[in-house]
């Protein structure tokens, strides 16, 4: 079998257990499992710019925003159906990320950090200057009326479970499919040596700003569907946690690999979640776990896999 | 308040804000600029700095000048030992590979925090200053002990300047942030530099905040601010530049508080959140960086 | 495991080190047996359970750390006599990070997996609101203690109620008359540039302009801020009255600069002991606050008419005569707070009651009882003080104290009534099914 056939029938293989587990798995975990959906897209989109293309983005708490607020501002305030206001969403972390890649791009390593972090910052505090809208830190309900998409109540656990699961299944194979595109092998090759491909006549420029505006409509895509599926839109985030939230979860799933961003989110929503059924100190055993995964899986849990059993995951 | 005075104002709490972040980013640059790791749990060793210094004070009795001249002397050598140890167990297993660092110092960040919060608590606990004047000026009052800072942070930065120029030690640090191979081959002991490198720079953050934690309180969660600012002083000033450095903080603290003057409170800081980001768009080097990042 | 309220943090060491080693092993076996992780005890008589989503870590902890204790003591008190409906309360805390988030999370794990017939005891507003629409969505009934002005908004839903604290814009309406008769009609507002800060700002802008008063400057504080001299110039000369509110862990610093700032030559001032909620009055700096105004929503200094139901509170909860704990007079009590998790408590108790309630079928019939109380005596399970229910907006009513800092303790000089904190109806959740 060929390395596409297998990742193919892999990813294929995931979404279809997760579509089955739909009907067997209880309620708890079955709500957990829908939130983790739609946080590992946020992270499949933060792992294009940064685990493909090699780009280390402080600033993605921006773009989940961006989607978060376009769709649910234009609920507030347009009236807007769910599926026109999810389209809101992704159109405003497009012209988002536009701007700010554009910007952006002109640096690279710790100054692209840097800048991106401070137009998240600059994205927050505006937030908070038109609190008249927005509610600011607050924030504010989307009510569960306000979110029947085509006569399927988003609220309702199955639907909702099915929605995040549509979300999570299309960027998956979005990224699938980018990975073994030629665009991919691109920024897979500015991420390994950037001058490289530019000597070999490439648009580096033009790579990046496609891989930046990639990533962040799909986290805005996440972040326009996390505020309708769980009925709340609030400046908590656009602020840094949530930038870094995503980088965690990449590393600790491997980054550079498709399936890893799941396996990131996953772990360690499981790990606090278990830890905090033990103890109060939960955050303790997340940061000692964290340092034991630096030491003893560097390349994240799928990239550990790949590494030592399978060379072909994408 | 009329403008004059205003800009008085707003130029003394720059100033204060700009002495405690010029120390704290230079401990940092030391740390970024010799071994280039990402070290997401600087800003705990600020809180560690304060949070010590709270326990210190309160343990010595008498006069407060004494508790917190032993807090300064003690507690940054407490911290920087913590920090040595840390890189020695942690860090070096990893061979500074960047990306390791930065999720393994998370897993720092999160474990100081918590036993921070499981001893010390959740309350934001006051650190009495060494000694209380207030300055009465026409327009406003001005705490003495402010204007204290600002001089002990300057003070501090001539020797840490004086340090790394001027001695021995400064010298062998330049090489190896210079280039640690040639180094290595000149009979540096690498490993060991970059161990003193890392205290020292937490020891640094936690002498800046032992100099704050009189005017602001120890809180667990006060690290987090500090770890930012440093992270875009430090970029903004240029890597491996400690002039630059000191001027990003400057500029960074100076800006804060006069362009409050003209704005309200929220624009005044997207404004100058924005004016950082442009001078590294323009300039992604830093206004002293030796190398384009 | 059942989780019992932590009291002290030597305990709390002790059981990291101990269930570090335990935890691998517990950790599983929670994942293999998820439904397990819930009950270790069989009674013939199930409790009942109440999820206390708490902030345990992040910016609200130190008010977590005083709803946690005084739950704890109210549920010792409540199952002393009895418990409710002769089942004893078994209180699950879960920390929610002070994070809206992890705080919908935290619902969800009450109502799914450790099947709390309640969920009870939130306080930072937008934990609030990023949770109650899952708890309504879920159906269970929701308790928070906020002070936020969210439930009677009507943003919410049927199944959130704040039965015992009262909402910050019946707080804020209720100063206007006291500040403009006694210290001042010129005003300046200083408070915090989120939502919280802006119920303040909009709230008592509209009642102090109706009786004549003026907001001449309105100054909003960036979240965050640690450091507030630079924006007190942007006071008016022409004050005559500074009001300020503030949270966070910056609050110290706030007042003590305030008064760096003006010295003795100061205008009046009125806060709220928000701004120094969990912090000592005699902390070195604050001395210019002598002769200055606060709202407290429950006196923090016992009081010459202390009533006997706050003598009660106080040693059930283990604080002292000065809202410090009996332990170690440094550790301040949120005092103007912490009633809300007792008062809510009861409550809850009554509420089962007085609808017969057995279990989680009976969640709608425990709401509409709750709707159907109105007056609550001043009593050991009320000890802030009397309260009226309004079931219509699920929000209830109470007195509110103005109190003055004579001799470096709060002195009350106002008690409002009732009725002065009234405004209108902006809800009937009554009308919305469940």
């Amino acid at each position: 079998m060929t390395d596409g056939a297998k990742s193919w029938l892999l990813h294929g293989g995931v979404i279809i257990v997760l579509f089955a587990l739909q009907s067997v798995l209880p309620a708890y975990h079955h709500g957990n499992l829908a939130r983790i959906m739609v946080l590992a897209s946020y992270a499949i989109g933060y792992n294009i710019l940064f685990g493909y293309t090699g780009l280390l983005s402080l600033g993605h708490a921006l773009f989940f925003a961006s989607g978060m607020y376009g769709m649910g501002l234009s609920i507030q305030f347009l009236g807007l159906s769910p599926g026109p206001a999810l389209l809101a969403g992704l159109l405003a972390a497009l012209v988002v990320t536009s701007v700010v890649g554009f910007l952006a791009l002109r640096t690279t390593g710790v100054a692209f950090m840097i800048v991106t972090l401070m137009f998240a910052q600059a994205g927050y505090l505006t937030v908070l200057l038109f609190g008249q809208y927005t509610r600011g830190d607050e924030g504010f309900v989307i009510q569960q009326s306000q979110r029947v998409f085509a006569g399927i109540d988003l609220s309702d656990p199955v639907s909702r479970y099915y929605a995040a699961l549509v979300l999570f299944g299309t960027c998956l194979i979005i990224s699938l499919v980018l990975v073994r595109s030629n665009l991919g092998r691109v920024l897979v090759a500015i991420r390994e040596n950037e001058d490289r491909v530019r000597m070999l006549g490439f648009n580096v420029f033009r790579h990046k700003l496609i891989a930046v505006i990639l990533s962040g409509v799909i986290s805005g895509a996440a972040g326009a569907t996390y505020g309708l599926l769980f009925g709340y839109a609030g400046a908590t985030f656009a602020t840094v946690e949530y930038s870094i939230f995503p980088l965690l979860w990449v590393l600790l799933g491997g980054a550079g690999t498709t399936l890893g961003p799941f396996m990131g989110v996953l772990f360690m929503f499981y790990l606090i979640d278990l830890s905090s059924a033990v103890t109060s100190a939960y955050m303790l055993i997340a940061g000692v776990a964290l340092v034991l995964l630096t030491l003893f899986a560097r390349q994240g849990l799928v990239g550990e896999v790949r590494k030592r059993l399978a060379p072909w995951l994408p | 308040m009329e403008l004059g005075p205003y800009l008085l104002l707003a130029s003394l709490e720059g100033a204060v804000q700009a002495a405690v972040l010029a120390l704290t980013a230079v401990g940092l640059s030391l740390v970024f600029g010799t071994m280039r790791v990402v070290n997401i749990a600087h800003g705990e060793f600020f809180m560690l700095g304060a949070v010590l210094a709270w326990w210190l004070t309160s343990q010595v009795g008498g006069d407060a000048s004494i508790g917190f001249v032993l807090a300064l002397i003690i507690v940054p050598i407490v911290t920087g030992l913590l920090a040595a140890a840390i890189d020695w167990t942690i860090l070096k297993r990893l061979d500074y590979d960047p990306e390791a660092t930065i999720v393994a110092t998370i897993g720092v960040l999160y474990i100081i925090q918590q036993v921070t919060l499981m001893t010390y608590g959740p309350d934001a606990r006051p650190v009495p200053p060494p000694f209380n004047i207030r300055i009465t000026l026409p327009w406003f009052g001005y705490s003495g002990y402010k204007l204290f800072v600002i001089g002990a942070a300057i003070v501090l930065l001539l020797g840490v300047w004086a340090t790394v120029s001027k001695t021995r030690i400064g010298l062998i640090l330049r090489a190896t942030q210079l280039d640690s191979d040639i180094a290595q081959a000149f009979g540096i002991r690498v490993k060991r530099v970059y161990s003193i490198v890392f205290g020292v720079g937490a020891g640094l953050a936690a002498m800046a905040a032992v100099l704050i934690v009189p005017i602001q309180q120890a809180h667990y969660l006060m690290g987090g601010d500090p770890l930012l600012l440093s992270f875009i002083v430090v970029i903004l000033g240029g890597l491996g530049s400690l002039r630059g450095t000191v001027v990003a903080a400057v500029l960074i603290g100076m800006s804060d508080g006069i362009i409050s003057v003209f704005f309200s409170p929220t624009l005044a800081k997207i404004l100058a959140t924005l004016l950082v980001a442009s001078v590294l768009v323009f300039r992604p080097q830093g206004l002293f960086g030796k190398r384009p990042v | 495991m059942t989780k019992k309220i932590i009291k002290s943090s030597v305990q709390d060491r002790r059981k990291v080190l101990k269930t570090l080693g335990a935890g691998a092993g517990v950790i599983a076996g929670a994942t293999a047996f998820p439904g397990l992780i819930g009950y270790n005890q069989v009674h013939s008589a199930e409790p009942i359970k109440i999820g206390f989503q708490v902030h345990r870590t992040g910016i609200g902890a130190a008010y977590g750390k005083w709803y946690g204790r005084t739950t704890a003591a109210a549920a010792k008190v409540i199952n002393a006599g009895g418990g409710i409906n002769g089942r004893r309360v078994e209180i699950i805390a879960e920390d929610d990070g002070t994070s809206p988030k992890r705080g919908a999370e935290v619902v969800e794990k009450f109502a799914n997996q450790l099947n709390c017939d309640v969920g009870f005891g939130t306080l930072f507003s937008h934990v609030v609101i990023g949770s109650a629409p899952r708890a309504g969505e879920l159906k269970l009934p929701y308790f928070v203690v906020s002070e936020g002005h969210h439930v009677a908004s009507g943003i919410l839903n049927r199944y959130t109620l704040q039965p015992g604290i009262t909402d910050v814009k019946s707080q804020v309406q209720a100063m206007a008359p006291f500040v403009a008769k006694n210290l001042g009609k010129k005003v300046t507002m200083i408070f915090p540039d989120f939502a919280f800060g802006y119920d303040h700002r909009d709230y008592f802008s509209a009642a102090i302009e109706k009786i004549g008063g003026d907001v001449i400057a309105k100054i909003a504080i960036p979240p965050r801020e640690s450091s507030f001299t630079k924006y007190f110039p942007k006071i008016p000369k022409e004050t005559e009255v500074i009001y300020h509110v503030m949270v966070g862990p910056a609050v110290l610093t706030f007042v003590k600069e305030l008064g760096e700032f003006f010295g003795s030559k100061r205008p009046e001032i009125f806060g709220f002991i928000d701004s120094l909620e969990a912090v000592d009055l005699a902390s070195p700096g604050l001395e210019f606050l002598e002769g200055t105004y606060f709202w407290e929503g429950n006196p923090r200094y016992a009081q010459s008419n202390q009533s006997e139901y706050d003598k009660f509170f106080r040693a059930s909860v283990g604080v002292d005569n000065n809202g410090a704990s009996l332990a170690d007079s440094k550790d301040v009590a949120t005092y103007a707070h912490m009633f809300g998790c007792w008062e809510t408590l009861y409550v809850i108790k009554a509420g089962m009651e007085a609808s017969g309630y057995r279990g989680p079928k009976d969640r709608a019939k425990l709401i509409e009882a709750v709707e159907a109380m109105s007056d609550m005596a001043h009593s050991r399970q009320h000890p802030q003080g009397a309260k009226r229910f309004n079931g219509k907006t699920h929000q209830v009513f109470g007195h509110q104290y103005i109190t003055k800092v004579t001799n470096q303790k709060l002195v009350l000089a106002h008690t409002t009534s009732i009725e002065d904190t009234y405004y209108p109806d902006e809800v009937d959740y009554t009308k919305q099914s469940f």
